[in-house]
């Protein structure tokens, strides 16, 4: 569904990624990761259709990447929204369809379905009426992915979704995702979280400038050279414990 | 002098002048009251005021040669919104540094023009602070025009606008032209500004933009709700602003400002859940 090839990025004349290979199929979901740097969120905006590529190419479900006509939702860090603005739940979700909705044109019946569709499938529903700035963190999350999702797109990446939740909020969330996984969408997400990522995503690639290594996430765990060369640790690094104990 | 001479006078003949002052504070409060919304909500009051500033070159211009102010300003404006949005697309040097430059250059260069002009200090003065005399009959229908104009426009572009207000990287990765609406808003900002001006002068303007929002905002956590209080507050603002500016021989600019800012500040204390009287006996905001 998101085909990723030979992809290599320039930002202000440097090579931030290069010859990046990634696919992720429908019903996937797809953890990326690597350092502070290595790339990640470049490699997600160019995923959108938000850079041009130096070299290689993005084709989501078979075409190549253009921002607004392919069906990808984004779904970004919660920080970059602004919460403080004077509009419900219900809205907030509103505004992912307009892009498809085009300029004078008003929401109609499909519209509204489509946004209660999204809400529901984010348990959020009660909370539509709700002015966005008193919800907590992870209905946050869960209203972004429900905006996301309101155009129906066949596959969604998310920038860092687990930062800065509590525990029991995470794991509804890895939840969240592994279904819509299950339901054929194809998930990329980049995560600092190793713990949820070895645990939730189907598969991990490990991203620093390209990707270093990718697998299922038991095998990834089982080749500590791989997460030593991204992430510049030595042996006796912590991270390497970890990953023995999930391996 | 009691409302009731307030009306006898706004009816007799003789003082049209200040009839006409009146709908044109009313109908550019209620405008900007509008276009604040998005001012207040995007943090661009920095932007407001830089407009108000650059469209001061165009109005010396039309002051000087005779020429409609409206029009004048407008050039004026719209060209400066223009070359910050262009040369903002630019990451090295932030928007606030270029607003900075080039909308204090574009006032400088208002001071140049209008020193040219005979009866320069009395003029500067009322390009600064406002007048309510000396309103041309077609100005009028220039403001309702120009009005009607902004508010459709900002009624077409709305559910785009809210959109790029929320977060900007969504918005691209929908495919909105997210340069195009900040340019649309930039040059509706500024001719609200346009046509505001005259009644309430170029430094004052900015609170016609940025505090019957910011009162509605205190009032409202609807954004529907906001825009509607906002152009009441204003236009209320306008209207006893006026009455007491007349009533005692106040400056106009300075009355109107000085009432919306009372309406703010009784907001403030007031407003039902985010007032600080509300927030004190603990009904305020749930967070």
């Amino acid at each position: 569904m998101i085909e990723i090839e030979a992809l290599s990025v320039r930002l202000g004349g440097r090579l931030v990624v290069h010859d990046v290979d990634l696919d992720v199929g429908a019903g996937e979901l797809v953890g990326l990761i690597g350092p502070n740097g290595a790339g990640k969120t470049t490699l997600l905006r160019t995923a959108l259709g938000l850079l041009a590529p130096a070299a290689g190419r993005v084709r989501i479900a078979g075409r190549a990447v253009r921002a607004g006509r392919s069906p990808i939702g984004y779904v970004p860090q919660r920080h970059e929204f602004a919460w403080e603005f004077p509009i419900s739940v219900e809205q907030l979700v509103m505004t992912g369809r307009s892009g498809r909705l085009g300029l004078l044109r008003r929401p109609g019946v499909a519209d509204w379905r489509a946004v209660a569709e999204a809400l529901e499938r984010v348990r959020m529903s009660e909370l539509r009426e709700r002015p966005v700035g008193e919800l907590s963190g992870g209905q946050r999350q869960r209203v972004l992915v429900a905006r996301a999702l309101a155009p129906q797109p066949a596959a969604l990446l998310l920038d860092e979704p687990f930062t800065g939740l509590d525990m029991p909020t995470q794991e509804l969330l890895s939840d969240l995702f592994a279904s819509l996984a299950r339901e054929g969408r194809a998930l990329l997400m980049t995560t600092h979280d190793l713990a949820a990522a070895l645990y939730g995503c189907d598969r991990l690639a490990l991203l620093n400038q390209t990707i270093v290594a990718a697998g299922a996430p038991a095998a990834l765990a089982a080749d500590p050279g791989a997460w030593m060369r991204t992430f510049g640790v030595g042996e006796r690094s912590p991270l390497l414990r970890m990953l023995e104990a999930a391996a | 002098m009691s409302p009731g001479e307030f009306v006898s006078d706004l009816l007799n003949p003789d003082l049209a002048f200040l009839y006409k002052a009146l709908l044109i504070a009313v109908m550019s409060s209620i405008v900007c009251g509008v276009v604040g919304c998005y001012v207040v909500l995007r943090g661009m009051a920095f932007i407001g005021d830089a407009v108000a500033h650059a469209v001061f070159p165009g109005l010396a211009v039309a002051f000087v040669s005779g020429g409609s102010l409206v029009l004048g300003g407008a050039v004026a404006g719209v060209a400066t919104a223009v070359l910050v949005a262009v040369f903002s697309q630019s990451r090295r040097v932030r928007e606030d540094a270029l607003i900075g430059i080039f909308f204090v250059a574009a006032f400088a260069l208002g001071i140049v023009v209008i020193s040219r002009a005979d009866g320069y200090a009395g003029s500067l003065q009322q390009f600064l602070f406002g007048s309510i005399t000396g309103i041309p009959d077609r100005d009028i229908a220039t403001v309702a025009l120009a009005g009607l104009v902004i508010l459709g426009l900002l009624a077409a572009l709305h559910k785009e606008l809210v959109t790029v207000s929320l977060d900007r990287e969504t918005a691209c990765a929908m495919g909105l032209r997210v340069f195009w609406l900040d340019l649309a808003l930039y040059v509706l900002v500024t001719l609200a500004v346009v046509i505001s001006v005259q009644t309430i002068g170029n430094i004052l303007v900015l609170a016609l933009l940025v505090t019957p929002a910011a009162t509605a905002r205190l009032l409202s956590d609807r954004l529907g709700l906001m825009m509607l209080l906002a152009p009441l507050i204003g236009g209320l603002g306008a209207l006893v602003g006026l009455y007491v500016s007349w009533s005692w021989d106040y400056p106009t600019g300075g009355t109107i400002v000085l009432v919306l800012t009372a309406a703010f500040l009784l907001a403030w204390l007031l407003a039902p859940r985010q007032g600080v009287i509300a927030r004190r006996r603990g009904g305020g905001a749930r967070r």
